[in-house]
């Protein structure tokens, strides 16, 4: 069995790797809700109850072949900090890391496969993948699926399809998300008009971390509300199109500003980069606002393009849990606020100052006087 | 479901109690209008009473007879749960509740998603029962089309092979 430790030493693949789509997809999410036919569902469930549905589908969902020495623990086992973490990494949910005993976490080792036992539903499970990849995530987790109901009945019904606690996500059980990274769309208010254009076709938009939370360093999730009447297929293209869309609206926003006003780009930049390379106490808003920029100036080559995936990492680096994880301890928000400028300042130390990329045009009646070159 | 005065799909559904019981009647839509049944009113009703997000054509519940009250009784045998439980919570205690609470659930499923049956993934163990399930919804409403062009002697072979399935398989 793998250890919680080995699981997340290293991050995943697919944090590291979205550049597709000009950059403006970070991951792409796929999650069915799966239930036992006849059991109470787990939050209806008495005690042993859920314990007894659990003892049925945690042997089934660690004998998948694609779970082969994963990490499989009862949330019960999980310290506070273990649990925030795989919240922070979106390995689990936050209404899950609430539970203990009674429910598990089933998590692949390359952490692109997890399921939850016993969250709202007996199973919810979900596949990652980086950039705009949700049809791939989708073939691949309905084909874990598929093993799966081999050796469990799942609740279905002819009209409603598989039935779920909630009646919200009835028939394909399906939620679709991408995760995009929309800074230039903020940058010339236009990410309202792009938002509200996308809710009317009936596609959510969140924050970070999912239903209610802020957005946070120009970051958006958008997924799908609807999964009754329309096919897995149906549902999983329309999103694509949609999110592709967006992508080329942020591309096409980048190159305007950059032609509009290069000078608001270049400052924005560059004071980002003054602060996290210079900031010794940051919280965590802040710190992502401003690796937001950063990430941005990767993009428009201000700053090397491995520095995208740099800014990709320290997002889930520099997240509370991470912190106290890497410090092996718990901390203060004063500490961490400390700790967390110290690894920003580490990890962008090599990073060269975005003037490098902007020729200096000295104005003329500015220049130093005792320039000989300067007649 | 069909209607208890003639064969059509019915509805209507009226939930009374007569004499301390609760009694059910079943109607389709020109049988509720010939005996007055139908309320407008009873739209809003229904959904102030169920938090319904639209209300489609379909399930009425006129304003002067009750939907098995709050409280009024209905259990999932399976499970316990309540249908106080359901409008608390707006959530199922196991999947047969769907069954239990079947008219409720009409209500829930209206407007909250683009369709109201599902188009998609079915479980390969399932399949021949979903094929059956497509057939008998196709059957049904070639019934209601022969009946409404009053062709009996098709609808009544209609009828009899859905009989047949319906024998011959649960659904």
């Amino acid at each position: 069995m793998m250890r919680f430790s080995t699981l997340v030493k290293y991050p995943a693949d697919w944090m590291t790797g979205g550049r597709g789509d000009h950059g403006a997809v970070l991951t792409s999410r796929i999650r069915l809700a799966r239930n036992l036919r006849r059991h109470p569902f787990p939050g209806w469930a008495k005690r042993d109850q859920r314990t007894a549905a659990l003892e049925l589908m945690r042997p089934a969902v660690e004998a998948l072949p694609a779970m082969k020495d994963a990490f499989s623990q009862e949330l019960g086992s999980l310290s506070p900090v273990q649990k925030q973490v795989l919240v922070e990494r979106h390995l689990i949910s936050r209404e899950h890391a609430a539970r203990g005993d009674g429910s598990a976490a089933v998590i692949e080792r390359r952490q692109t496969f997890s399921l939850m036992i016993n969250e709202e539903d007996h199973l919810r499970m979900q596949a990652i993948r980086p950039g705009l990849q949700l049809a791939a995530a989708f073939s691949a987790l309905s084909e874990l699926d598929s093993e799966l109901e081999k050796s469990l009945e799942f609740a279905f019904d002819p009209t409603l399809g598989y039935l779920t606690t909630c009646p919200t996500n009835l028939g394909t059980g399906l939620r679709a998300s991408s995760m995009l990274h929309l800074p230039a769309l903020v940058l010339s208010d236009q990410i309202g008009q792009v938002l509200q254009a996308v809710s009317k076709i009936g596609l959510a938009v969140r924050g970070l971390y999912g239903e209610g939370t802020e957005s946070l360093g120009n970051l958006y999730q958008i997924s799908n509300q609807s999964t009754l009447g329309e096919s897995e297929e149906t549902i999983i293209r329309r999103l694509e199109r949609v999110i592709s869309e967006v992508a080329v609206h942020e591309r096409n926003a980048r190159e305007k500003l950059l032609e509009d006003d290069p000078s608001m780009v270049a400052d924005k930049i560059g004071r980002a980069y003054g602060m996290l390379r210079h900031a010794h106490i940051i919280n965590s808003k802040e710190a992502i606002n401003q690796l937001s920029l950063i990430r941005l100036g990767g993009i428009l080559g201000v700053f090397p393009e491995e520095t995208v995936v740099l800014c990709d990492t320290l997002l889930m680096d520099i997240q509370p849990a991470h912190l106290q994880l890497h410090s092996g301890r718990k901390l203060s928000p004063e500490e961490r606020d400390a700790i967390r400028a110290e690894i920003v300042r580490c990890r962008l130390h090599s990073l060269d100052s975005p003037d490098n990329y902007y020729p200096s045009h000295e104005p003329k009646s500015l220049s130093d006087p005792h320039n000989p070159g300067d007649a | 479901m069909k209607c208890d005065f003639c064969d059509k799909k019915a509805t209507v559904f009226l939930t009374q109690l007569v004499e301390g019981q609760m009694k059910k009647v079943c109607l389709c839509d020109p049988c509720a209008k010939e005996r007055g049944v139908t309320d407008p009113t009873g739209f809003s009703l229904a959904d102030l009473l169920l938090g319904g997000a639209a209300a489609g054509k379909g399930t009425v519940t006129p304003a002067k007879t009750q939907v098995a009250a709050p409280g009024g009784g209905r259990k999932c045998p399976n499970c316990g749960f309540t249908l106080e439980d359901l409008r608390r919570v707006r959530r199922f205690g196991c999947s047969d509740c769907y069954t239990t609470f079947g008219e409720d659930v009409g209500h829930m499923v209206r407007g909250m998603h683009k369709g109201i049956s599902h188009i998609g993934k079915v479980p390969a163990g399932l399949m021949a029962m979903q094929v059956l399930h497509q057939r008998l919804e196709e059957l049904r409403s070639r019934l209601d089309q022969a009946i409404s062009s009053e062709s009996y002697e098709e609808a009544a072979g209609i009828r009899d092979e859905i009989r047949n399935i319906e024998l011959g398989a649960k659904v």
